[in-house]
């Protein structure tokens, strides 16, 4: 399996964060997330993208970080603010294939 | 324990079940897309082994053992074949299954090609086979036999417990080794080379001319292949495809709206043998099934934005189900094992 932390996803400094909290952008695409894990700060975002022809649904159920997307269509993306410490493992509802461990770090 | 599974592979003991490496693809006259889309649908060589329940021939023979025998259920009437029987393509041809407490709420579904499922059930309540191995036993609806009863009954019988010494050498026979034997047998449950694979490997006459049509509609203007892709023809995704009843499937394990109403994608190999279709046996054939997916389904918050009309000609219809047809394989009869039973003394 291949599939390391690699494609380390692309930050981006956010103009306006005081804390510095920047953005990380996961791509979806062929029904996988462009890395299975990553590090963030809590404060951080993630925009999750969607560039497949069909329709993803990020969620997590991690305590402290759970959220849900809900359906995202294809070309939409949306962004998930992580606010607590702790590992937060991000799964797609339809596609129990695709998964992304997140650490978040204080 | 599914998150952080572990595959090795193992080569399958009968590898016959299996389809060899593809030969060189013959010139396609339909250009080459539809190679393109061939190259999706190659079958595996090797069946997915997890790394904390390895194949071993003992412990797959004690597994089909345990799967065939009916003293796995309380009043010794049903085993796990009753409903998953390989004549039937590993189901039961019924709408819904029935137990020894009645008609279940969900048709039973094939156990074909689950080494590769991610996870279990039509709503993914499980998430590996040895984690869903004991449910049906204990399930008063299923077979009703409590499971602090299931290994003073199998220890009564002698050959069980030789065979559980021989396939868990030093840990003998314990619940979770009984589920491990029967989710190691489940894994080489296999669908058969089917005639659709000889054609992805290249024997351009192995299918008709419509089938070829049938699987490139598939692919294309009927949408099939946004979730039943891959050898398998499923990503093992979760859908609300729009069938009317009131079951919500999914949602009531994982409670997010697009979760209402979805089950999971089936496998559609051998699909032509296992009549009556969905979680709920409401399609008779697979005509109803491509009607169903013509109309688009009931309209609804949930329904899956796949899903849509798809307006196909009476002869678009009929390609589809002759291509479904070319999923079924020629699968090695699958032979009876004699079960355990206690000794008796000679004489009297
Ligand atoms: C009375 C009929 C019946 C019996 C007996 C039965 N099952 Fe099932 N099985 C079902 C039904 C119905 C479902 C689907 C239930 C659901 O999804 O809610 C199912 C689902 C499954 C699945 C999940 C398949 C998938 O694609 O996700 C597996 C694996 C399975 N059964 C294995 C077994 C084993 C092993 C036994 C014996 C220990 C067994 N079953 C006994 C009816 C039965
Ligand atoms: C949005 C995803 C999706 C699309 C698109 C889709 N399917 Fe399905 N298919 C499913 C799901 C999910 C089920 C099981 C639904 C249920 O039982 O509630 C299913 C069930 C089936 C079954 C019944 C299998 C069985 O064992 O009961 C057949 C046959 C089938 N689909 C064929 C097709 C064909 C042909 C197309 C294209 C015209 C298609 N599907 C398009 C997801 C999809
Ligand atoms: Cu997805």
């Amino acid at each position: 399996m291949p599939l390391r932390p690699a494609l380390l996803a692309a930050a981006l400094l956010l103009a306006a964060g005081p804390a510095l909290a920047e953005t990380h952008v996961v791509d979806q695409a062929n029904k996988k997330f462009s890395a299975t894990e990553l590090a963030v700060k809590a404060g951080d975002t993630v925009r999750f993208v969607n560039k497949d022809s069909i329709t993803h649904n990020v969620y997590s159920q991690s305590p402290g970080n759970a959220f849900d997307v809900k359906t995202q269509k294809p070309g939409e993306s949306s962004d998930v603010v992580l606010k607590s410490a702790g590992e937060v493992e991000v799964r797609c509802a339809i596609h129990p294939t695709m998964k992304l461990k997140v650490t978040v770090k204080d | 324990m599914a998150f952080a599974r572990k595959f090795v592979t193992a080569l399958l003991a009968a590898t016959s079940l299996l389809c060899l490496t593809p030969a060189a693809p013959a010139a396609d006259p339909a250009g080459p897309s539809l190679q393109a889309m061939k190259r999706d649908y190659a079958r595996p060589t090797a069946v997915p082994f997890p790394a904390d329940n390895p194949y071993t021939v003992e412990k797959v023979r004690l597994g089909q053992q345990l799967f065939f025998d009916p003293r796995l259920s309380g009043d010794n009437t049903r085993s796990c074949a009753t409903c998953h029987n390989p004549a039937l393509s590993w189901g039961d041809g019924l709408a819904k299954g029935i137990g020894t407490g009645g008609t279940l709420g969900r048709r039973s579904p094939t156990i074909l090609n689950l080494a590769w499922a991610e996870l279990l059930m039509w709503d993914g309540r499980k998430d590996s086979l040895e984690a869903q191995a004991l449910g049906p036993i204990e399930s008063g609806m299923e077979m009703n036999l409590a499971l602090k009863d299931v290994v003073p009954k199998l220890e009564k019988v002698d050959g069980y417990r030789t065979a559980f010494a021989l396939a868990f050498p030093g840990e003998g026979l314990t619940l979770a080794n009984v589920a491990k034997a029967i989710a190691t047998y489940e894994r080489t449950v296999v669908s058969g080379t089917a005639p659709f694979d000889r054609w992805v490997a290249g024997e351009e006459g192995a299918i008709s001319d419509g089938a070829k049509r049938g699987f490139r509609l598939f692919n294309t203007k009927g949408n099939c292949a946004a979730c039943h892709s891959g050898w398998n023809l499923t990503d093992h995704s979760f859908h609300d495809i729009g069938l009317p009843d009131k079951d919500i499937g999914r949602a009531e394990h994982l409670p997010l709206p697009s979760m209402r109403h979805a089950f999971k994608t089936p496998t559609l190999r051998d699909v032509a043998r296992r009549a009556p279709y969905m979680h709920d046996g409401s399609l008779p054939d697979l005509w109803a099934v491509v009607e169903h997916y013509d109309k688009g389904g009931t309209a609804r918050p949930s329904l899956s934005p796949e899903m849509r009309p798809l307006r196909l000609t009476p002869q678009e219809k009929a390609d589809l189900v002759a291509f479904m047809l070319t999923l079924t394989g020629e699968a090695d009869p699958v032979t009876l094992p004699a079960l355990p039973v206690p000794a008796q003394p000679a004489g009297f």
